[in-house]
């Protein structure tokens, strides 16, 4: 079972943090903080794989974010490997690339990212004086929710999540 | 995303944007909470001010019209405030009132919409939450939260805001509510219980949207409470025709939360056949997610769902051959891996497939998949080809297929462990280790110890472990002394992360396969040398233990301490060790140069000023043993000792103070002290204690490993074989040390036992029994003391304060319930009344000014009938009386009505019946609750209906005791445990309180007079009347400690029993303490009669 879903840059922002365990606020932090420390020096010809207390986290970086599940000591590594791999190709679909992701979210250099206009060519539409960040988080948490629930994968046909994500667009 | 027209919304991230720095925007942030928190005004208003004080009045008065309402005492004025409310919800807004404080009873009024008669509460506090925000407001504020919960800034309130929102008509408002509530929020947020029936009717509603919705909240923080409410409606939408794919794919993830929450939500004889069923859905989303609940399901109970077996060896055979599996849900071009894992995961927790098709189809599948797995480029593709790969080797492990399969899956470990990929061969690894679990093949993977150890030298840490688990794993007599000389070389070289495990791990391969004993005494002693401060104290207690049990070995280790002694920096615990040492066995080596008992205290009183004060009375133990050994006397080395010890009588530390003073005046005792400072004594055989720590690095995970289940099963073997060992003569030296004494007698039969209960940490119950002739062999063993004496002192009940005396504040039977309802102190203490009362049948269980509850029981064989006699001390009546049984899952308790009301000086009874289904030592709790004037009163109380109500008394004769004491030889129908931290009791006091715990003392069985034999029968409905047999062995010297031994035919039982027994020992409220409040002076109580509760209350009225 997944406990909880971290995607950090690397210098250890979380930019998108879904828990299925409960844990307080005080606790969600310091989880942060070290799983952030853990993934952060290694090197990139070691496993995806490290302990952390009583579990275990899979990690995987594309480009300067960080994702990482933290899973059951005896879950299969590989499964939640490639489970982070699709959600990633799941949110290409819609940002154009999840380097984006952390530009969005990036909100010092975001005025680069509303100037120079994006080639995310799916992202649902806009309004006039919408805000982009909110939109964005609201977006990928919606994604993950019908990627993911309850720690467990839910659905893992890209389609299926795009033609879905498609449907709640038009209920607005 | 229901963002459109958010002003506000766009410029507060704007303004975030510009920041220049991190402090900016905090005072920016900092800002926007405040401005939200002003509109959220009426949650403040609510939270703050006075106590307010609240009368639930009938206001429908005939007139038809359902109106409740409210008193509220604010701030010195009276406010009614009038809802129109259903009667579930009133039933609800009852329970949030009685458990809860006023605010939450309001709020759940105004989450849950409940209508207020507006003309009656103008615009005082009603007015608030009447005219509070709109849904759109509310939506604004809160997208806003969410993110400056984003920015990594906490936000404490508003969260109600949130969770009102869900109960807005409309789509966008209903999702952000959703939305923020799941991110802000977690399943033990009070406000969360408040929306459930707000969250049921999305779900039970039509509207597809807002079931999704629901259903994915509770899914992802859905608690106890939803699973309660909820799972019966979740359940239904799973097995629905009429729900698309998409609902039911997020029901059967929801079901799996709420089953993870409460597995008794899931009625396993009607769900059976649904989960079958569900299993042929020929969509891969419902069917991906409703094997995830197959997993949890059958995890617990495999035998209910035989029929889903064949039903995932089908979904196997589907995906493996790529039949009928759309474009989409292959992963470069696998066939959902995922759901192939899910698949094979499931069939892990059958134990065997018993239908020889089902078994050969699934055979089939397995071989293609680990024939057929290539290492291919595209690095997603070979991720997930092989985490089927490795999902089907587990389940060939677990089926223990035919030898050639088996040879098979090590022959692909081999490869993968030998790889540069490395996932691939930190997979090999590990895998390898699961395998040593389950089969054996010790001889085959200790082919490839070289290439293990390279990997133990890996850069990865990760890698590393799994290395270290695996040559844990799989060292035995033969290469035991490789792999520990390995890890010891290591261990300088190891980071700091790995080093306390890597020494723990190393000492007890030491101790397990030492080919001989001086050869363990050297690993030891270089471990504490290398790694001392990741040695922990059992390590080297364990290492005395050996010593001291050993005559040969006492010379070898001493000459080797006095060694270790002559480096010019070491280590505390090898001070320590060596001290202990030198202290007992320097006298075997006077002849050797440098070892007169002047140069051995010399050396160790050069270490005194190094060391702490944990250290200290070991040293001084040391220097008055070396005095004592030093014959003829040497006045000049007495005269220093001397002057230590008196400079000691006055050290602050107690421990130190009482040696310093004890041995000064010993030693000037003379011949005397020869007794009493003489050698210690041998240590009776008992289990490493480091294993125990092994063991209980136990794994968190949402399902139980297969692999652990299977061991599991398979120790329960091991134990037989163990036990069959022959009986040659009475062997001095047993259990571990067996091992490396006579390994021959291991090797043959139990080498493959041991090396699974080894490896999955199972050894406690191999604990072995002295398979001695000799009748009363373990209970004349000496009392068991853990470490040696000095330590286990200067640590004084180390045990008992973890796990024993339960602070009066963890047991505090009296739970305030609110600020408002704490006004009323109970008379007495709750605890010790509740101890009375386990130990007698009738007394007072509860008194405060307004009430005395009394008890009266009376019990037969597993049943019982207990009345509860309930007095009114007043003169006005007591109102809103209620009584409810929170029972354990052991007893089945059944209650009879309580009046609401007691009427003045009245009392009323209260009889209730019980019957216990099985041994199990947890309380019944009575929820005891009443209203006297504007308070409200809410008591918790321990019932006494406790396990030693369920025992009948019966006296055995030697010829009787002794063979059942046989008969049942060993864990888990007979445990035995050091017991701590006992309150001091003579003999004579311990029989009495045995007796009254109707555990009838049998005189003169046992040999030894401090030790005392007793016996019992235990009944309850699900096992035959059990003879109970109890041994306890006191120590005359230090009462605070005694060895107990508890046998039973059954295991739960002589658990339960052994702690039951150990929980009376220790926490027994003693006469000393201060005596109980006395009662206020208008209730006058004579301590006679509070014995009888009849008498106690015949007075009152």
């Amino acid at each position: 079972m997944i406990r909880f879903i971290l995607l950090q840059n690397r210098q250890g922002k979380t930019r998108l943090a879904k828990y299925y365990v409960p844990l307080e606020d005080s606790e969600k932090h310091k989880v942060e903080y070290e799983v952030h420390r853990l993934v952060v020096n290694r090197d990139p010809k070691f496993t995806n794989f490290v302990e952390f207390r009583t579990h275990k986290v899979i990690y995987r970086r594309y480009a300067g974010l960080f994702f990482a599940l933290c899973v059951d000591i005896t879950d299969n590594e590989l499964a939640y490997l490639e489970c982070i791999h699709l959600f990633v190709e799941i949110l290409d679909h819609f940002f154009s690339n999840v380097c984006e992701l952390d530009l969005v979210f990036n909100f010092h250099k975001i005025n680069y990212f509303i100037t120079s206009p994006s080639k995310g060519i799916h992202r649902p539409h806009i309004g006039s004086d919408d805000s982009p960040h909110m939109r964005t988080l609201a977006c990928v948490y919606l994604i993950l929710d019908e990627f993911i629930l309850a720690g467990e994968l839910q659905e893992t046909s890209k389609r299926a999540i795009i033609e879905r994500m498609g449907e709640l667009e038009k209920l607005e | 995303m229901a963002l459109s027209g958010m002003r506000g919304l766009s410029v507060f991230i704007s303004d975030i944007r510009n920041c220049q720095n991190k402090e900016q925007e905090r005072l920016r942030v900092d800002k926007e909470l405040g401005n939200i928190r002003t509109r959220f005004k009426s949650e403040k208003l609510l939270t703050s001010g006075r106590a307010v004080s609240v009368d639930f009045v009938d206001h429908s008065g005939g007139s038809g019209v359902e109106m409740y309402g409210f008193k509220i005492r604010r701030r010195g004025a009276l406010t009614l405030i009038k809802v129109r409310m259903s009667n579930s919800q009133q039933c609800e807004l009852m329970m949030a009132l009685r458990g809860h404080s006023f605010f939450t009873a309001l709020k759940y009024i105004w989450l849950n919409d409940v209508e207020f008669d507006r003309t009656l509460n103008g615009k005082g506090l009603c007015g608030k939450l009447w005219y509070g925000l709109t849904h759109y407001e509310k939506k604004k504020y809160v997208w806003k939260m969410l993110y400056i919960h984003m920015l990594g800034y906490d936000v404490d309130f508003g969260h109600m805001e949130a969770v009102s929102l869900i109960s807005a008509p409309k789509y966008p408002e209903k999702q952000v509510g959703y939305i923020v509530t799941s991110s802000l929020l977690n399943e033990n947020h009070d406000f969360l219980r408040l929306a459930i029936n707000t969250v049921r009717n999305d779900i039970i509603g039509r509207n597809e949207t807002f079931q999704c919705l629901a259903l994915t909240m509770v899914g992802n923080i859905g608690g106890r409470e939803f699973a309660e409410s909820l799972a019966p409606d979740v359940q239904k939408l799973l097995i629905s025709s009429s729900c698309r794919p998409l609902v039911r794919k997020k029901a059967a993830l929801c079901l799996l939360r709420l089953y993870r929450k409460n597995p008794d939500v899931v009625n396993i004889d009607g769900w059976a056949d649904r989960m079958a069923q569900l299993l042929d859905e020929r969509d891969l989303g419902v069917l991906t997610s409703s094997t995830s609940l197959l997993v949890a399901l059958v995890s617990n109970n495999h035998e209910a769902y035989w029929s889903c077996l064949p039903k995932c060896v089908k979904i196997l055979e589907r995906l493996a051959r790529n039949q009928d599996i759309p474009q989409e849900y292959t992963y470069y071009g696998i066939p959902s891996p995922w759901l192939q894992v899910k698949a094979m995961r499931a069939l892990q927790y059958f134990p065997t497939i018993e239908d020889p098709n089902v078994r050969r189809s699934l055979f089939e599948v397995l071989q293609r998949i680990l024939m057929g797995t290539d290492v291919v480029k595209n690095v997603n593709k070979n991720n997930a080809s092989h985490a089927v790969l490795f999902e089907a080797l587990a389940l060939v492990m677990h089926l223990d297929a035919e030898k050639e399969m088996m040879s098979q899956c090590v022959a692909l470990l081999g490869k993968f462990i030998a790889v540069r990929e490395p996932n691939i061969r930190y997979l090999g690894l590990e895998n390898m280790s699961r395998m040593l679990m389950v089969t054996d093949v010790q001889d085959i993977i200790k082919r490839h110890q070289a290439q293990i150890i390279t990997s133990l030298k890996d850069p990865d840490i990760s890698i590393r472990r799994r290395a270290l688990d695996l040559l844990y794993g799989m060292c035995d007599v033969s290469n035991a002394k490789d792999i520990v000389e390995e890890l010891l070389q290591y261990l300088s070289a190891a980071d700091f992360a790995m080093r306390e495990e890597l020494s723990l791990k190393a000492a007890i391969l030491a101790e397990k396969f030492a080919p001989d004993l001086s050869w363990y005494v050297d690993v030891i002693l270089q471990l504490i040398d290398k790694a001392g401060d990741f040695v922990s104290d059992d390590i080297w207690f364990r290492v005395v233990q050996f010593v001291t049990n050993n005559e040969d070995l006492q010379p070898y280790a001493a000459a080797k301490a006095r060694e270790y002694l002559d480096k010019p920096a070491i280590h505390e615990t090898m001070v320590k060790v060596s001290a202990y040492l030198l202290g007992e066995y320097s006298h075997l080596l006077v002849r050797r140069p440098g070892c007169s008992p002047k140069e051995i205290f010399s050396v160790i009183h050069e270490k005194l000023p190094t060391v702490s004060t944990t250290t200290i009375p070991i040293l001084l133990s040391t220097y008055a043993k070396i005095l004592m050994h030093t014959q003829p006397a040497d006045p000049e080395l007495q005269k220093i000792v001397w002057a230590i010890f008196s400079k000691y009588e006055s050290c602050i530390d107690v421990e130190i103070q009482q040696r310093a003073v004890e041995y000064f005046a010993l030693s000037r005792k003379g011949a005397a002290l020869m007794d009493i400072l003489a050698e210690m004594p041998k240590f009776p055989e008992r289990q490493s204690a480091l294993l125990k720590k092994a063991e209980d690095a136990e794994i968190d995970s949402a399902e139980q490993s297969a692999i652990k289940l299977r061991a599991q099963q398979q120790t329960s073997n091991a134990l037989v074989v163990t036990d069959q060992r022959p009986a040659n003569g009475t062997p001095q030296i047993v259990g571990e040390l067996s091992l490396v004494k006579i390994p021959s007698m291991s090797d043959d039969h139990t080498s493959a036992d041991q090396g699974l209960s080894q490896a999955n940490g199972t050894l406690t119950t191999v604990d072995p029994q002295p398979a001695s002739g000799d009748l009363l062999g373990d209970l004349l063993g000496p009392l068991a003391i853990e470490g040696p004496p000095g330590a286990v002192q200067s640590e004084p009940n180390a045990v008992s304060g973890l796990e024993g005396v339960p602070s009066s504040a963890d047991y505090a039977a009296i739970v305030p319930v609110g600020e408002q309802t704490n006004t009323v102190q109970p008379i007495g203490n709750i605890n010790e009344r509740f101890y009375a009362l386990c130990l007698k049948d009738s007394g007072v269980l509860y008194e405060d000014p307004n009430i005395q509850i009394g008890i009266k029981a009376e019990w037969r064989a597993h049943q019982g009938r207990l009345v509860l006699f309930l007095g009114n001390k007043n003169t006005s009546p007591l109102v809103s009386v209620q009584a409810l049984i929170l029972p354990p899952v052991h007893l089945k308790i059944e209650i009879s009505l309580v009046p609401e009301t007691i009427p003045p000086r009245a009392q009323v009874q209260c009889p209730l019946e019980l019957m216990n289904l099985h041994p199990s030592r947890d309380v019944a709790v009575l929820d005891f609750s009443y209203k006297f004037g504007t308070n409200m009163v809410n008591v918790k109380l321990r019932l006494p209906a406790v396990l030693n109500k369920f025992l009948q008394p019966i006296s055995v004769s030697a010829e009787e005791f002794f063979p059942q004491w046989r008969s049942l030889s060993g864990p888990p129908l007979k445990l035995q445990e050091v017991v701590r931290g006992v309150r001091p009791l003579s003999l004579i006091e311990m029989t009495n309180l045995f007796n009254s715990l109707r555990l009838t003392v049998c005189l003169g069985l046992d040999p030894n007079p401090n030790n005392l034999v007793a016996s019992t029968t235990f009944y309850s409905e699900s096992t035959r009347p059990m003879l109970c047999l109890i041994r306890i062995e006191t120590d005359p010297a230090d009462l605070t400690q005694l060895r107990m031994t508890v046998a039973s035919g059954d295991p739960t039982l002589t658990i339960e029993l052994k702690e039951f027994i150990k929980e009376q020992l220790v926490s027994i409220p003693t006469a000393s303490r201060p005596p109980a409040p006395a009662p206020p002076a208008a209730q006058p109580t004579t301590p006679a009669a509070l014995t009888d509760p009849g008498a106690l209350l015949a007075g009152l009225l």
